[in-house]
């Protein structure tokens, strides 16, 4: 867990508690009563949080969801906001086993042009979008703190809210992209198991594990206002990485009252190429529904994303019983919303439906898409 | 006998404030109706743009409240009420500062700060708070037309959980008093007009109802209910235990 040059150290000591208590959690031990005195309270502990996540909790997910769906009507109402994602460049110096956009990997690699970026920023501002969030694989080279930072300058002129989904920076980096306009990052840990980190992550910048976990600190230090946590549901334990998830997310609001808490619920599927990588702890949709229902109950203000990972079926669903939000008119290679795209894509998507499709579907539920529901403030 | 509610040189007949945001906008029109609303608040960071604007779902004749929702200082809720009367929404705003994203309860002493620069470039001030009478008292002096502090945190429905507090305002703050967040039922609304706070303000308890068009008129009537009965004089209600049968004081004798 060397840290290598130029990645910041900051004084904290989150990371330890989260694996402190991660160690500690054992799923095995729930009973079914426990499950339902989570399910009774108002605000759980972490136990309570624990339980939900449990074998105990398989018979009783109908019940969990009922109280998840009542929290996210009380949070939400029946708004569900409506983003997508642009990725701006796929080149990548980690090789990560499970990604599509390894360095390991012969794929087509490519990078937009400032030009380019604004016209696929104009182009999807043109569906009615308000929200964007800006991708890039991992590489200092070809995807610099100045060239995101540029795109997010672009961003500016055609949406009200903006995230990044990049490598992870230092505080004074993420500082410079919250006055280039971004005010949300994403960073998912992956796996909170440090063997299996270990294991998925052996080449690149990645594989330094604490300075990757410390990464939505320094984002909130930087001047960042919310942050987004995540585990790639399968790599190792689900039960224990979405554990240490609402664990890490749970510790970092407390430690920053006003951060505001997001979570993404990816599970590994299979991406253009992973010839190498097999899926060893399958998850299905069922413990993905009761990771979803944990997050949402343990927190019942944090926002939480559906993505075009998931099939449309399971994505209309989700949306008003846990999730809150939803991507659409996604395009997970470089580019493609005004043109050919210029990059190949990180993993396979199983809901290809444009904005105005995603919109209809929402009304039809019953619920109301929400394009925004923020004021930059800078 | 003509009761209305007074705030910012405007007269409210109705006392019953509706939130909004979390229902659909196309049945906005109904519910403001059925709950005879005449103040609807809305959040501007809902309002600022998109492809479906709150601001046009709001019937002329309803006095907006845009609130400061999403500020975490005083000065980002200076910002936004400014980008609020820029936007036509009027001079009324609701302040809200909150810098906890787990309890959404408001930060007093960045709120008061907020109302003294609104009040003075002539906003309609009101104020969002946790009903401490201390800082009820400040925001009375920066210049806030009326006070709303909340019942119990936001989108909770638990109700009137800070009764005592509430009721110490009424008692000692000339201005008018307005519950906001926390009332889930109608009961509750009922029993904060009662104790003689000016108005209530609901949101999620309507916005969660399983039919809200319904329990927005619910809301109006348990409202009237409550405000008739302030107006009228409770009767003497016996709380915890019984009053003596024979006088405590009978052996005076001169």
């Amino acid at each position: 867990m060397l840290y290598m040059e130029n990645m910041e150290i900051i004084d904290s000591n989150i990371m330890d508690k989260v694996l402190e208590k991660t160690e500690r959690y054992d799923p095995g031990r729930f009973t079914e009563d426990d499950v339902r005195k989570a399910i009774r309270k108002d605000i759980l502990t972490l136990e309570d949080y624990g339980a939900l996540l449990s074998p105990a909790a398989d018979g009783l997910l109908e019940d969990i969801a009922r109280k998840a769906k009542s929290e996210t009507r009380k949070q939400f109402g029946n708004s569900v906001s409506i983003f997508t994602p642009l990725y701006i460049s796929n080149h990548c110096s980690n090789g990560c086993a499970y990604c599509g956009f390894s360095v390991n990997n012969k794929i087509l690699r490519g990078k937009l042009s400032y030009e380019e970026i604004d016209r696929e920023l104009k182009a999807i501002s043109e569906t009615g979008l308000e929200e964007v969030m800006i991708l890039t694989g991992e590489s200092r080279d070809r995807s610099s703190v100045e060239y995101i930072g540029e795109a997010v300058k672009l961003a500016k002129k055609y949406f009200s809210t903006i995230g990044v989904e990049v490598y992870p920076l230092n505080t004074d980096e993420y500082s410079y992209i919250n006055t280039c306009g971004a005010d949300f990052v994403s960073i998912y840990q992956e796996t909170y198991d440090t063997d299996a980190y270990r294991l998925y992550h052996p080449s690149g910048p990645k594989r330094v594990y604490p300075y990757r976990f410390h990464a939505q600190e320094r984002a909130i230090r930087g001047g960042m206002r919310g942050v987004s946590f995540g585990s790639l549901l399968g790599l190792g334990d689900f039960r224990k990485d979405a554990f240490s998830t609402g664990v890490h997310a749970y510790y970092l609001q407390q430690k920053y009252p006003h951060a505001e808490i997001s979570y993404s619920v990816p599970r590994i599927r299979s991406s253009a190429n992973d010839g190498n990588f097999t899926i060893k702890n399958d998850i299905r949709e069922k413990q993905l529904l009761q990771v979803l229902m944990a997050y949402r109950i343990f927190m019942p203000f944090a926002s939480i994303t559906i993505s075009t990972r998931e099939r449309a079926g399971f994505r209309d669903n989700i949306i008003g019983l846990a999730a809150n939000k939803i991507s659409a008119g996604v395009k997970v290679g470089v580019g493609g919303h005004d043109g050919e795209k210029k990059g190949d894509e990180q993993f396979d998507i199983s809901d290809i439906r444009d904005v105005s499709q995603v919109h209809e579907m929402i009304l039809n539920r019953g619920l109301q898409p929400v394009y925004t529901d923020y004021i930059r403030m800078m | 006998m003509k009761d209305t509610l007074k705030i910012g040189g405007r007269e409210f007949r109705s006392r019953f404030i509706l939130g909004s945001g979390k229902f659909s906008l196309e049945i906005m029109n109904a519910v403001i109706e059925n709950g005879g609303a005449e103040m609807v608040t809305l959040a501007l960071r809902r309002a600022n743009a998109g492809k479906e604007n709150i601001l046009d779902h709001i019937p002329k004749g309803i006095t907006l409240l845009p609130n400061t929702s999403g500020a975490r200082n005083a000065q980002e809720a200076v910002r936004i009420a400014r980008l609020a009367k820029e936007l036509g929404c009027g001079d009324f705003v609701k302040v809200e500062v909150i810098n906890d994203s787990k309890y959404l309860l408001p930060d007093n002493y960045e709120t008061i700060k907020a109302t003294e620069i609104l009040s003075k470039e002539g906003f309609v001030v009101m104020p969002y708070m946790y009903p401490d009478l201390i800082a009820a008292r400040r925001l009375a002096d920066a210049g806030a037309a009326a006070v709303m502090p909340l019942g119990a945190p936001i989108g909770s429905n638990k109700g009137l959980l800070t009764r005592d507090f509430v009721k110490i305002m009424v008692d000692e703050i000339d201005l008018p008093i307005i519950v906001d967040a926390g009332i889930g039922r109608p009961s509750q609304a009922c029993e904060a007009m009662e104790m003689g706070v000016s108005a209530v303000m609901a949101n999620t308890a309507i916005a969660t109802a399983g039919n809200v068009g319904v329990m927005a008129s619910a809301f109006k009537l348990a409202i009237e209910a409550g405000r008739k009965a302030w107006l009228a004089g409770l009767g003497r209600v016996l709380e915890h235990e019984g009053e003596a049968s024979s006088p405590l004081t009978g052996f005076l004798e001169d």
